[in-house]
């Protein structure tokens, strides 16, 4: 199997080989995206889901090595079986039961972990983080950042040609979340297990501390859940037929130009 | 292209209803025989790799005194209501008898004079329970090691299995763990905390500590050390009161 090359499906009308234009449908999400994207979106769900039972079980948060109840929290929820800080339909399973949350995080771990390993790999052999995701150099400039800050507050959106690529925006958060915020929760998650602690101490040193690594998983979570609420939005906005379709079938069709 | 809408529009509400029916579901498939089987996979493979990259000798950190919690706070069972116990604790422990038998070929019954006497080892360090807290304190205790060794512990042992004197609603704790933990040389059945001799909410007259496990992994009140060929006669056969309870995880490194 080799990396499969976006190869670019245009309906063409009348003059053959032209760039696209808004209205054409062209390929635009490889299959191993396709396929990591639909099983993040279920593993993604269930390890937040899970996570906050988890969390039900003791809500506080705390800096340092160590933290119980006697110990200054920086964030300090109310939670009872009766009224957990996250409620049960938030939560995977929806009523208190800590051994069972932990079943669904660390087997679901596993999906994180490994699919999203190869699709790291996979997608820096088919180039398409450093076709796709990487920023050019003239997208850096903060004029350019500031005038697609400015668009997507306006909800304008690239149209026609233009849309065949990821916006700035786009890069940016695609490229946090894989290369930030995954690698983050993952290793937080790591450090909180005693036995991986005794096999890789530089965890707790790196993190600050069990506690601290305790904290950052919770925030990398919250931030990842961030990001899900605004890509749904912006799936919504930007059209949402042909933006789930295309991560279904790869195809894609150009938003058309505004007249 | 009427024809191409209606394939994503039925693709689409597929997806979203296959989510629905997922989240609705997830009680009935933690319930489910085929999801038990999938995590209980799940879990020897977290255990299996755990153990590849864990080095059997590997050391839990070990913190300085300034790095100790102020307060230590006590979880699960802080008085077991047994009625010998409570006679034990009035006189002191002076008694009291520490059982280490089953798959050994010199049964021993020592009192906690005699255990206090023995060998011990000091270890300033973390305890992570599974709720999410952690805690550093200070135990001193003889090395599990030492007791295995000295019982003679046969080559068919596999587990070594604490039978506690505290109970919930009625049934005794016990836990267990494996070879690999029980001579790692930081597992110490304890009898000191933080310089003092260990309080009852924390398991006088012994508790075990096993590092690189979480909390209840390390029973309070130990009456009984049993070394055991396999599990399968222990309560429900998971290893543990919790284990067997709750279903919470009988390799608890994570």
């Amino acid at each position: 199997m080799t990396p499969d090359a976006p190869e670019e499906e245009v309906e063409v009308e009348e003059t053959a080989p032209s760039e696209p234009r808004g209205g054409d449908i062209v390929y635009r999400h490889r299959r191993s995206t396709r396929i990591w994207h639909w099983l993040n979106a279920l593993t993604v769900f269930v390890m937040l889901m899970s996570g906050m039972m988890i969390f039900n079980a003791h809500p506080r948060l705390y800096w340092g090595e160590y933290g119980a109840n006697a110990d200054h929290a920086w964030l300090a929820l109310e939670s009872s079986r009766a009224a957990p800080a996250f409620p049960g339909w938030m939560t995977i399973p929806t009523s208190y039961n800590l051994a069972g949350a932990r079943s669904w995080h660390f087997l679901f771990a596993w999906l994180l972990v490994v699919p999203g390993l190869l699709y790291g790999l996979w997608s820096f052999l088919n180039r398409h983080i450093q076709r796709d995701l990487a920023p050019r150099r003239e997208e850096l400039a903060p004029r350019h950042i500031w005038r697609d800050v400015r668009d997507h507050a306006r909800l304008r959106f690239p149209t026609g040609e233009a849309a065949r690529r990821y916006n700035i925006l786009q890069k940016a958060s695609y490229l946090g979340i894989l290369f930030l915020l995954l690698p983050l929760v993952v290793l937080t998650g790591l450090t909180m297990s005693p036995g991986l602690d005794a096999a890789w101490p530089w965890l707790l040193d790196l993190f600050g501390g069990r506690q601290s690594a305790r904290s950052i998983h919770f925030i990398a979570a919250a931030l990842i859940a961030a990001f899900i609420l605004v890509h749904l939005v912006m799936v919504v906005l930007a059209g949402p037929i042909n933006e789930i379709g295309s991560m279904i079938t790869g195809r894609y069709r150009l938003p058309k130009e505004k007249p | 292209m009427i024809e191409r809408i209606t394939r994503r529009r039925l693709i689409a509400s597929l997806g979203a209803g296959a989510g629905g029916l997922l989240l609705s579901g997830c009680d009935k498939i933690t319930r489910s025989s085929a999801f038990q089987s999938a995590q209980s996979s799940a879990q020897d493979l977290t255990m299996g790799a755990q153990r590849l990259v864990i080095d059997r000798g590997a050391l839990a950190r070990e913190y300085d005194s300034a790095d100790m919690s102020p307060i230590f706070r006590t979880n699960g069972n802080s008085m077991p209501a047994s009625a010998a116990y409570r006679a034990h604790l009035g006189s002191g422990f002076a008694d009291w008898r520490l059982v280490v038998d089953g798959l050994v070929s010199r049964p021993l019954s020592l009192s906690l004079d005699r255990i206090r006497r023995l060998p011990a080892r000091t270890q300033i360090t973390r305890h992570d329970c599974v709720e999410g807290w952690s805690a550093i304190g200070k135990w001193t205790g003889v090395p599990l090691r030492l007791l295995l060794e000295g019982s003679g512990l046969r080559s068919e042992a596999r587990y070594i299995v604490f039978h506690c004197a505290d109970d919930f609603g009625g049934i005794p704790y016990y836990e267990s763990i494996d070879l690999v933990d029980a001579f790692h040389p930081q597992t110490i059945l304890a009898w000191g905390m933080n310089d003092q001799m260990l309080p009852v909410g924390h398991g006088a007259p012994l508790r075990l500590r096993v590092e690189r496990q979480l909390g209840y992994k390390h029973a309070k009140f130990v009456m009984r050390v049993e070394a055991v060929a396999s599990l399968a006669g222990l309560g429900l056969g998971k290893g543990g009161y919790w284990e067997d309870r709750s279903g919470y995880q009988w390799y608890a490194g994570i």
